[in-house]
């Protein structure tokens, strides 16, 4: 990665942006970190294990700094998350510069991703799409009583907590659906299921990224991103949209005025 | 200024010791994030967990020692509390005996400060009445 980290050098040292944000190696454990002297960018890492919530992160930094021009590592998944939060107004695309790295083959694997590169790299090979339906297929052959058990079985494990919405890379909404009172009854254990997670996957329906954040923060191993899969793939099916994917499309279920989203700019 | 960075540290909630990354935003801490290479949680966390970060910067954090007087609480130093911390344990103690004190301890503190709270109950105290917070 010594070609993206003389980038990044150039970029830091010429001024092109205030900073960069990325993981750095701290204390042997790679963590966010928002890099402003390319003195520092020595210990800047990729690391394919800890994916962590960076676009997340930049609307934070952003909100606060709106006139800065941040440089953003990103992954193929985290550059659809940006093109979702440029899309929604959460960032603006002319304040946040792109610097893209590759997956591994084996990464693309694990993750069944059907694009495991971003649109420009330094440096590296586009690997090969790992798009694999299977796990649906899998679900989708059992019986519907079956299905049923399955997922009540899954969400009755749920410890409410907003683990999966907090990592979520689309997520942005000011006021949350999971904590709107009308929607779901405020408060107390276990959550209403399967309305609680029910709800969430079709909030997210057309901007969910398939970038499998929330399942690898979901204390009680609920197959989350499964389902999201699924509700993600019926999107595609039927309105041809598919959240991420670059252009001026924007999302099928913001024109259904079923007021989940947010006006522009007002998230958190 | 601009600086944002994560700072590694362990949630002070319960006994599990689940690793957090503390978020700094100009030198305000504005968020938690689960720690992914973490043995414990490996990236997960619970509700108390995610908000961990909250009383930091929270107005109703106490930072002062507080002493009833006549009835309300009030500000007091640290002198003045350990002076009638002391002397009210002393007086209990002997008018009715060690069995009539217990302590309760937290999670929040480190394993070595609930060791030495433990051994300050039995030894110094004289009882062995020691619970905590953390009956999760």
């Amino acid at each position: 990665m010594e070609k993206t980290r003389e980038k990044m050098t150039r970029m830091l040292d010429e001024g092109v942006v205030s900073g960069i944000l990325g993981l750095r190696l701290r204390h042997g454990h790679p963590i966010p970190y928002l890099f402003t002297d390319s003195a520092s960018l020595g210990d800047w890492i990729v690391d394919e294990t800890n994916r962590y919530l960076v676009t997340k992160i930049l609307i934070r930094i952003s909100k606060k700094h709106p006139d800065e021009l941040i440089g953003i590592v990103v992954r193929g998944c985290e550059e659809r998350s940006l093109i979702e939060l440029f899309k929604n107004h959460q960032l603006s695309p002319d304040k946040v510069k792109r610097i893209g790295i590759t997956c591994s083959q084996d990464l693309a694997k694990r993750c069944r991703c059907d694009r495991p590169y971003p649109s420009e790299m330094e440096e590296g090979e586009r690997v090969k799409p790992a798009e694999d339906f299977s796990d649906l297929t899998e679900i989708e052959s059992l019986p519907e009583e079956e299905r049923f058990k399955y997922w009540m079985e899954k969400f009755g494990k749920c410890i409410k907590c907003y683990g999966c919405r907090n990592v979520c890379p689309a997520c942005f909404c000011k006021t949350c659906t999971l904590e709107d009172p009308s929607l779901i009854k405020p408060g107390g254990m276990p959550p209403e299921i399967p309305i609680f997670h029910l709800h969430k996957a079709f909030h997210m329906a057309d901007r969910c990224i398939d970038c499998g954040l929330c399942e690898e923060a979901c204390p009680m191993g609920i197959p989350v991103r499964k389902l999201y899969r699924k509700v993600r793939k019926s999107v595609k099916d039927l309105f041809g949209y598919t959240p991420g994917e670059d252009g001026d499309s924007k999302g099928p279920l913001e024109f259904l005025g079923d007021g989940s989203y947010e006006p522009p700019g007002v998230g958190k | 200024m601009l600086s944002y960075e994560t700072v590694l540290t362990t949630c002070t909630y319960c006994g599990c010791g689940c690793g957090l990354l503390l978020e700094v935003l100009d030198g305000e801490v504005v968020g938690t994030l689960p720690q992914k290479d973490h043995p414990v949680n490996e990236g997960k966390l619970c509700i108390k967990g995610w908000n961990a970060h909250e009383f930091i910067h929270d107005q109703g954090r106490l930072k002062k020692p507080l002493v009833r007087k006549e009835g309300s609480l009030e500000e007091a130093s640290w002198e003045e509390a350990f002076d009638l911390v002391v002397s009210r344990l002393l007086e209990i103690k002997d008018g009715n005996g060690p069995d009539s004190i217990a302590g309760l301890t937290s999670a929040k503190c480190t394993n070595e400060e609930n060791y030495l709270f433990q051994k300050w109950m039995r030894v110094v105290i004289g009882a062995n009445n020691v619970d905590h917070c953390a009956r999760l």
